[in-house]
């Protein structure tokens, strides 16, 4: 007798059917998504589509309320990350989760450390750094297994992180928006290990709102909207208007908007004048017109932050001087830079934008209770008022303004965060990296807000690490390098080689 | 929310069964006896979760309690012979000025606490560890450890206090209007999300424009405001005060109490009602074992069993309510 053979491999993993809500909210509605043995397939979709949640759900972290999860064809049940683990599915969550104060090794082996003497359980430090150093060479990782993780860099971290998964021996590895906190040339380090893992075999999921990464890295598209399948594009079919089709549903048009005035020629909203926090800098001036758009760009650690928190009187003022539309002013503390009108939207929404653990109303609210009171006693209708349309106007999803931010999608806390803010009139606004983890609609929108604030005369000043949103908004680039100005440039000889040239050190100094 | 029912039918539950233990004719007098002791009680629980809520600590409640009712003391009996005798003025304190002493007296401390706290940075937990010893040593020292008596002085105030209005023990009158006043300052004004905005993540707040610092001293002013208002009614109540141990142990009960009626230690969590209800229990519940033949010397072992059910299981349902 001659058995028929399925040649087909089954993918590794199926999941048809997932739902899962929560209070309120439909997060995922009957969604199904296969992925094969070695392939990168990416999950797309607007904030709060639901694609964090499904990539939990594989990973154990919550359980679904319906739906069949299949690996190897045949059906699994995950309980629990350990679970997950045992089947050979690691989450590397967009927060990392390391130890910070052990080193590279021992992150690598926590919880299951290798160890010798029998019943004494000794470490095996030798077989640990053996190990830890042949899976990091296969990674590109070109450090020590003892250097303390926390004097990594963000991108190298990951890298650890991706290690520990390679090391529990994991077919697929799962990255909820890994790159946005990286650098462009660890981006590029990253995609080159992925490619490197997916020849040998490994699955990736991968998620992002940085449509071109998708565009570069996957094989295949699954998107996402409101908690269902929207579709799927083949490694052909993937491009840039396909996707945003998919994500929205219309297509999204004039992504950067940007109508310029004619403030250069006005007086400038800020100038600062030899500002240093650290001894160690030469004092950095700066001025920016009304209606103008200015980036700050640099290297991670250039100090861009620094300079926007000093501005903001987070951070002590060694010397220097800073006058807001030509007053001095005294900045002590934030609140002397916002009666000033000089607001700032921080790097970090999670340690310094929000209180997780309050709802949205307030924290919409937390930056503007003064004016939501009277004598002090708040009124809480107004307060009502404001945050509902902030919800509106920035379309945080959301099923009241009661919910726990903590609860939302990663992007609708960052609008949040910006809604603190935005329903204010700034004089100076400065923005440290806006757009992190929001989708292309939403961004769209953002820029388009820039763009109108800095036509009703605001100055603002806008950090980030994404090039391609630097020449798309700024009147003017000026580039840190080691905590000092490294160079201006001016719209017309805008390029991502002349940014770059000063961010790494090219330039001559000012 | 939630929590917040759940003490309360605990509470409700204590009271049937202290009334179950006690013959009907004594009904009367025996909740009367526990609504004056949960009067006080309260006033110290209110203070400690005013500061809880701000993501502080305060160990020294109880040694401000004993220093200031040792000055209390000391204003009226020794600063007139003392007047006399230094300065041959013949001065003369009365009662309400004293008071007004008093109470500047746990304004200076708490402004002291809070300082060293938010401008040179030493922990609460330091700073009011220290705390509790210094002021317990200046009690002491202020007048020496002898007892000083001065009934006549307040007997007026203290047979006010003693009876009611309404039936309702003057006491717990009193809590009522101080909890009153701080639940509108908490969850009214803008100053009260202060509060809860710097217990639940101090950086957001400092992000906000908050000035952080000035309502941290906010905070552990109110906690010896309320120490000293506490203080006060203690001398009324019992015309005297011991400065060795008046006050003893009083901070871990009203810390105690706060975090039992749902002031979360991290910060950030809390409202006045569970500060009451929290008192409440922690009068009741040794109230009972009493009645039910338990020893005294076990009281202390009764509350820390409590506290630490309580914690168990609010960890329990949290835990629960996560996936
Ligand atoms: N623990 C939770 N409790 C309540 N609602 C939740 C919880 N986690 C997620 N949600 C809701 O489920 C929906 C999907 O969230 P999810 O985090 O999966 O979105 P996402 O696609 O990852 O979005 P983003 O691109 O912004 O990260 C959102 O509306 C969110 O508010
Ligand atoms: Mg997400």
């Amino acid at each position: 007798m001659l058995q028929q053979i399925d040649v087909r491999m089954p993918p590794l993993l199926t999941a048809t059917g997932i739902c899962k809500a929560f209070p309120g909210v439909r997060a995922l509605e009957n969604v199904r998504l296969q992925i094969e043995s070695g392939e990168i397939l990416a999950v797309v979709g607007e904030n709060g589509a639901g694609k964090s949640t499904l990539m939990k759900i594989l990973a154990g972290v919550y359980t679904p309320d319906a739906g069949v999860i299949e690996l190897d064809g045949r059906p699994v049940a995950i309980r629990s990350v350990k679970d997950a683990g045992r089947l050979g599915v690691t989450l590397i969550h967009q927060e990392l989760n390391l130890a910070g104060h052990l080193d590279i090794a021992g992150n690598i082996f926590l919880g299951r450390e290798p160890t010798w003497g029998g019943p004494l359980r000794l470490l095996d430090r030798g077989f640990m750094d053996d190990a830890a150093s042949a899976i990091m060479r296969r990674l590109g990782l070109l450090a020590s297994p003892r250097r303390l993780v926390q004097d990594l860099s963000i991108g190298q971290q990951q890298l650890v992180e991706i290690a520990r998964a390679l090391s529990l021996k994991s077919r697929l590895l799962i990255l909820d928006e890994p790159t946005s906190s990286l650098t462009d040339s660890e981006t590029t380090l990253l995609f080159t290990v992925l490619s490197e893992l997916k020849a040998d075999g490994i699955s990736i999921l991968y998620i992002s709102h940085r449509l071109k990464e998708v565009e570069s890295i996957a094989d295949r598209v699954t998107v996402l909207r409101d908690g269902r399948n929207a579709g799927e594009l083949q490694r052909h079919e993937i491009n840039h208007n396909g996707i945003v089709q998919l994500m929205v549903g219309r297509e999204v048009k004039q992504f950067y908007q940007r109508s310029r005035g004619d403030g250069a020629r006005q007086a400038a909203v800020i100038s600062v004048r030899g500002l240093r926090w650290e001894k160690s800098q030469r004092g950095i001036d700066l001025d920016i017109a009304p209606g103008e758009i200015v980036s700050l760009a640099g290297l991670m650690g250039a100090g861009r932050t620094e300079l926007a928190e000093t501005l903001f009187g987070i951070r002590k003022m060694a010397a220097g001087t800073v006058a807001i539309d030509g007053k001095l002013l005294r900045i002590r503390r934030p609140k002397d830079a916002i009666n000033a009108g000089v607001f700032l939207v921080p790097e970090d929404r999670r340690v310094d934008g929000l209180i997780l653990s309050d709802s949205v109303k307030h924290n919409t609210s937390l930056a503007s209770l003064s004016l939501l009171s009277r004598f002090g006693i708040m009124q809480r209708s107004r307060e009502e008022t404001l945050a509902s349309a902030m919800c509106e106007r920035f379309n945080i999803r959301t099923p009241t303004t009661a919910q726990m931010v903590g609860n939302l999608s990663g992007g609708n806390q960052q609008k949040v965060v910006l809604a603190k803010w935005l329903s204010r009139t700034p004089r100076l606004l400065i923005l440290d990296e806006p757009t992190r983890g929001i989708d292309v609609g939403a961004k769209s929108e953002i820029y388009a807000l820039m763009d109108a604030l800095a036509h009703s005369g605001a100055a603002i000043l806008m950090i980030s690490s994404d090039l391609e949103e630097i020449l798309g908004m700024s009147d003017r680039v000026l580039v840190m390098h080691q905590g000092n100005l490294a160079g201006s440039i001016d719209r017309e000889a805008l390029s991502e080689e002349a940014i770059m040239h000063l961010a790494t050190g090219g330039g001559a100094h000012l | 929310m939630k929590k917040l029912i759940g003490i309360f039918g605990f509470m409700l539950f204590l009271v049937f069964l202290i009334l179950e233990a006690t013959d009907r004719e004594r009904w009367g007098d025996n909740l009367f006896n526990n609504g004056q002791r949960i009067g006080l009680a309260g006033i110290l629980c209110i203070g400690a979760g005013l500061l809880i809520i701000t993501g502080g600590v305060d160990l020294s409640i109880g040694s401000v309690v004993g220093l200031c009712a040792v000055i209390f003391c000391w204003l009226i009996l020794d600063l007139p012979v003392l007047a006399q005798k230094h300065l041959g003025m013949d001065i003369y304190v009365p009662v309400p000025l004293a008071i007004l002493g008093v109470l500047l007296s746990g304004i200076v401390i708490g402004i002291v606490n809070g300082v060293m706290v938010t401008y040179l940075r030493v922990q609460p937990f330091v700073v009011t560890l220290c705390g509790l010893f210094i002021y317990r040593g200046l009690a002491r020292s202020l007048r020496g450890d002898n007892v000083p008596a001065i009934r006549e002085h307040v007997e007026d105030l203290s047979s006010f206090f003693k009876g009611d209005f309404l039936a309702v023990p003057t006491y717990i009158w009193l809590l009522l209007v101080l909890a009153s006043l701080v639940t509108v300052f908490l969850h009214m004004t803008k100053y009260g999300r202060y509060f809860f905005a710097i217990g639940s993540n101090e950086r957001a707040a400092r992000f906000s424009g908050i000035n952080v610092d000035l309502y941290k001293i906010l905070a552990y002013v109110f906690c010896s405001l309320f120490a000293a208002i506490y203080a006060v009614m203690y001398v009324i109540h019992y015309n005297t005060v011991q400065p060795s141990n008046t006050g003893n142990f009083l901070e871990l009960y009203a810390i105690a109490g706060a975090v039992l009626g749902g002031c979360s230690l991290r910060g950030g969590e809390g409202t006045t009602v569970g500060m009451l209800i929290g008192a409440s229990i922690l009068v009741m519940l040794p109230t009972l074992a009493n009645m039910w033949g338990v020893r005294d010397t076990l009281e202390p072992t009764i509350i820390g069993g409590a506290l630490l059910a309580c914690a168990v299981l609010d960890e329990f349902l949290r835990s629960r309510s996560k996936t």
